[in-house]
């Protein structure tokens, strides 16, 4: 893929690490003045942040498009909820731990069926593949409660191995303080470790596959066993969102592995602008609003979303991140 | 021992012999020229040995080891590295990347996921240094797409150096070149090779290079060996002239003044 | 199983075979032609289905229907796949020509966009309700198949199905302008050097990919109702097809969606659970061993 310029699009390191941290200190204080209603609706917003960002390890770092994400998202939810349900385990840590190596699987298995392939069959292959989840959630229904999904109870859960729990009175205020804190934190890790790997000599050799895959193979990186570990990280990360999500939104469906869920991730993703780091989690927790509003405004907000990706790419391809790094690099 | 050693290679696209039964040997530290009219097959030979073609018959030898089915990236760990006529380098990364991103892979770093590329003093000493060999330290900074046409062809042959290679091939280093500048980077890669001891074979199309740099002439034709020497040696045949040029005679390759 | 049993699961996999390669030759023909995947193109699938049921189901009064007749509600049942084609010839010049100098990823955001749009507008129009054609349906009667009795008015799609081929090919293999458009599929510069109007050729090939996909919901109006969703569903089926029959292959839309709907037909049959996932798989396989599918180029 290439940008439309070849400015190195995204602010500098250090306005990123000052950004960040206003941001996180903004964020940490942000519960105590606004109504938990719109506490749950950031913790959305972080989640799919993290998703955002693992996507984006693929689409912007690597140049696969990947319209199958919703498989790791959804495999990391159902993980969750199977754990939870069938197994009685109600740590969310262990939840993490075992939705993750869930997650991992169904990445390194679809991973490495993919990645043989790159451009326009990358993308089909990965639809196919996460349609194939789909299916099965959608039809086994005696496992998976078919369109009526999994309930997970999140006053069953316990965080923090144990130390915080939902289970006395006034409990749902306590839950949507310290689930918030919890998830604030695991997008703050995820964040600075993901910086990490693309800042990484890893992270350079997937670019240079992203710019030059020939080259790169001369050069003596070996493409396919890259793209492969691109894919599960960036599954992983997808999975980590999904499991993450369950505890929220408190039950789970076979929509979350639909392939139209799929475009909604790689929308948010070009919303921000794919071609920088901080861009998808802006444009998570822009589209997160953007659809809270149009599904609360008006019937037909499929229509007005997918007016503003046409506007969107017509317009602003660069994202909103992009976009403004390019405008202040041209003073 | 030679270094490399292609024996009856042979590569044909249906009935077109692109590469017909060669027989080539490179010795350490020569400078070998590749030479012929277009369509002769050089590329497509340099294309077989580098891996980006898979042969239809016939071995090839390096330092003594069979590497007629190994992989692109196996080639490029066992020595052999090359650039690319039309230049093929790392378009959004700068050039600084570009060089560090060789040295890394050489260096097995680009499996690293925890470090900071940035913070590897011995890669960024070294990238730089390869820089300013190729003349391109001024340009550390700039993106590859942002570089002028022969700064990036400088970059294309940096980027092999950078792995500091047994047998380095270069298609056609200069082509696309405006002539004023041909000389000076024919200067500067034929400084680096031969300050090093680098054996290197290049494929060049303007006979006043390849007198000047060369310890040995292939010529090819339709895929096989015309002949080879030592460029007096080349100079002085009279089929290689009429191939190359068209007339023969003693004078034939005389610079027309 | 009896042999009419048989037959009849036959016709029914034929039928919905007919519908899919509608659907699949359409968006075949527009990556063919234009390297451009139609993200959108199972959203005008069933936005046709819904205009040909609006125009021959709710539109008119009972009574009027009795007027037309059959024959006049056969003929103004493709009024979907003209409103299609229509929109098709909108569509492009606004919406994709802007990209086609960009990376194919913008494509697929694009008409992703559009898949959005064109769902909530089919809702905006028509409401939760399904419609249905299905009087056309209920006077073609029924033909007698062994002791059972089947709809004719499959047959008669499977008919329109094996015709749309037939024409479909001879417009490609044997006109004037399907030369024109093989050689700008081919070679954009080269056609545009020769003095094909390429821009001109993109707008009809769009317009005639749409007027299938319109079709294809058209023709299967009068025995399934349009509903909500049937769009974003077709398009996965669609591509499933043109993996298995090969990107922008004509032949290849034909044999896929043979392949695709009679593996359905079995599945749903004898293993009901994971028909789709095994339809997915072989998607996957096809996309391994030979990603350019049966027919298609790479």
């Amino acid at each position: 893929m290439t940008a439309a310029t070849s400015l190195r699009t995204g602010p500098s390191t250090a306005l990123l690490l000052t950004a960040g941290t206003l941001m996180l200190v903004g964020l940490a204080l942000l519960p105590r003045f606004i109504v938990p209603y719109q506490t749950v609706l950031i913790t959305y917003g972080l989640v799919m942040a993290i998703a955002a960002l693992g996507f984006n390890l693929l689409l912007g770092y690597t140049g696969l498009l990947s319209f199958g994400h919703s498989a790791y998202f959804g495999a990391g939810a159902y993980a969750v909820a199977f754990i939870a349900r069938d197994l009685g385990v109600h740590s969310m840590e262990l939840c993490i731990l075992g939705g993750l190596l869930g997650t991992l699987l169904v990445a390194a298995l679809f991973g490495f069926v993919c990645v043989r392939h790159t451009r326009i069959f990358f993308g089909i292959l990965t639809l196919a593949l996460s349609q194939v989840l789909w299916s099965l959630a959608f039809k086994f229904f005696w496992v998976t409660g078919g369109t009526d999904g999994i309930r997970v109870d999140s006053a069953k859960l316990s965080l923090l191995g144990g130390l915080i729990d939902f289970k006395a009175a006034g409990s749902y205020q306590r839950f949507v303080i310290s689930y918030y804190y919890y998830v604030l934190a695991l997008f703050a890790l995820a964040t600075v470790v993901m910086w990490i790997i693309v800042h990484s000599p890893f992270g350079k050799a997937l670019q240079a596959i992203r710019d030059n895959e020939t080259r790169a193979r001369f050069v003596g990186v070996r493409v396919t066993r890259y793209r492969w570990v691109a894919f599960m990280i960036s599954g992983a990360f997808a999975g980590l969102a999904g499991i993450l999500w369950v505890p929220l939104n408190g039950l789970t469906t076979p929509d979350i592995l639909y392939w139209p869920f799929s475009g909604e991730l790689v929308f948010m993703t070009v919303l921000g602008g794919f071609r920088t780091f901080s861009g998808p989690i802006v444009g998570a927790m822009v589209f997160n609003y953007l659809k809270t509003y149009a599904v609360a405004s008006t019937e037909y907000w499929q229509m007005l979303l997918g007016t503003v990706l046409v506007l969107l790419i017509l317009v602003l391809p660069a994202g909103i991140i992009g976009t403004l790094a390019r405008l202040t690099a041209r003073r | 021992m030679a270094l490399l050693e292609t024996i009856k290679l042979k590569r044909y696209f249906g009935d077109t012999r692109a590469v017909d039964n060669v027989d080539l040997t490179i010795a350490e530290r020569e400078f070998v020229s590749l030479v012929g009219p277009n369509g002769a097959g050089k590329t497509s030979l340099i294309n077989v040995i580098s891996a980006l073609l898979r042969p239809d018959s016939g071995r090839i030898m390096f330092m003594g080891r069979d590497i007629t089915h190994a992989s692109v990236t196996e080639r490029v760990r066992a020595g052999i590295a090359r650039s690319f006529q039309l230049v093929n380098v790392f378009d959004d990364l700068s050039s600084f990347d570009n060089v560090a991103l060789a040295i890394f892979s050489r260096e097995g770093k680009t499996a690293h996921l925890g470090a900071l590329a940035h913070r590897d003093h011995a890669v960024g000493l070294e990238a730089d240094k390869v820089l300013e060999q190729f003349g391109l330290a001024g340009k550390r900074a700039v993106i590859a797409r942002d570089l002028a046409q022969g700064e990036r062809k400088l970059l294309d042959v940096a980027l092999a150096y950078a792995l500091r290679p047994r047998l380095l091939f270069l298609d056609e280093p200069t082509s696309g070149v405006s002539t004023r500048d041909k000389g000076q980077i024919m200067d500067t890669i034929a400084s680096v090779v031969r300050g090093e001891g680098i054996t290197a074979v290049i494929v060049e199309h303007d006979m006043d290079v390849v007198f000047k740099y060369s310890d040995r002439i292939v010529v090819m034709a339709q895929g096989a060996i015309l002949a080879q020497g030592t460029p007096d040696e080349i100079r002085a045949n009279d089929q290689v002239a009429m191939v190359l040029l068209g007339t023969s005679g003693k004078d034939a390759f005389a610079r027309k003044e | 199983m009896s042999s009419t049993i048989l037959i009849i699961q036959l016709l029914n996999a034929l039928f919905y075979a007919a519908v899919l390669f509608l659907i699949a030759a359409g968006l075949s023909l527009i990556y063919g032609v234009m390297r451009i995947v139609n993200l959108a193109h199972g959203s005008l699938y069933a936005l046709g289905a819904y205009i040909s049921a609006w125009a021959v189901g709710g539109a008119a009064s009972a009574a009027a229907l009795d007027q037309l007749g059959l024959a006049g509600m056969l003929l103004l049942l493709p009024v979907g796949a003209i409103a299609i084609a229509l929109l098709g010839a909108l569509i492009e010049p606004t919406l994709l020509r802007p990209f086609y100098r960009r990376p194919e990823e913008y494509h697929l955001l694009v008409t992703f966009g559009l898949l959005m749009i064109l769902e909530d507008l089919m809702k905006f129009l028509f409401g939760g309700t399904p419609l249905n054609a299905g009087t056309i349906m209920d006077r073609m009667g029924s033909i007698g198949i062994g002791r059972l009795l089947y709809p004719t008015y499959n047959l008669f799609v499977i008919a329109i199905g094996l015709f749309a081929a037939l024409g479909l090919w001879w417009f490609i293999y044997r006109t004037r302008f399907g030369v024109i458009l093989r050689a700008t599929s081919q070679d954009r510069r080269m056609a545009s050097a020769l003095g094909i109007n390429v821009s001109r050729v993109y707008v009809e090939a769009f317009a005639i990919g749409c007027f299938m996909a319109g079709l294809g919901g058209a023709v299967v109006v009068p025995a399934q109702a349009a509903i909500l969703g049937m769009g974003v569903e077709a398009l996965v089926l669609a591509f499933v097809v043109v993996v298995i029959g090969g990107l922008g292959s004509l032949e290849g839309a034909f044999i896929g969606a043979l392949i695709v709907s009679l593996v359905r037909t079995a599945g749903i049959q004898f293993f009901p659970e994971i028909e789709l996932a095994v339809l997915y798989l072989i998607a996957t396989a096809v996309l391994l061993v030979r990603p350019t599918g049966l027919f298609g180029r790479a």
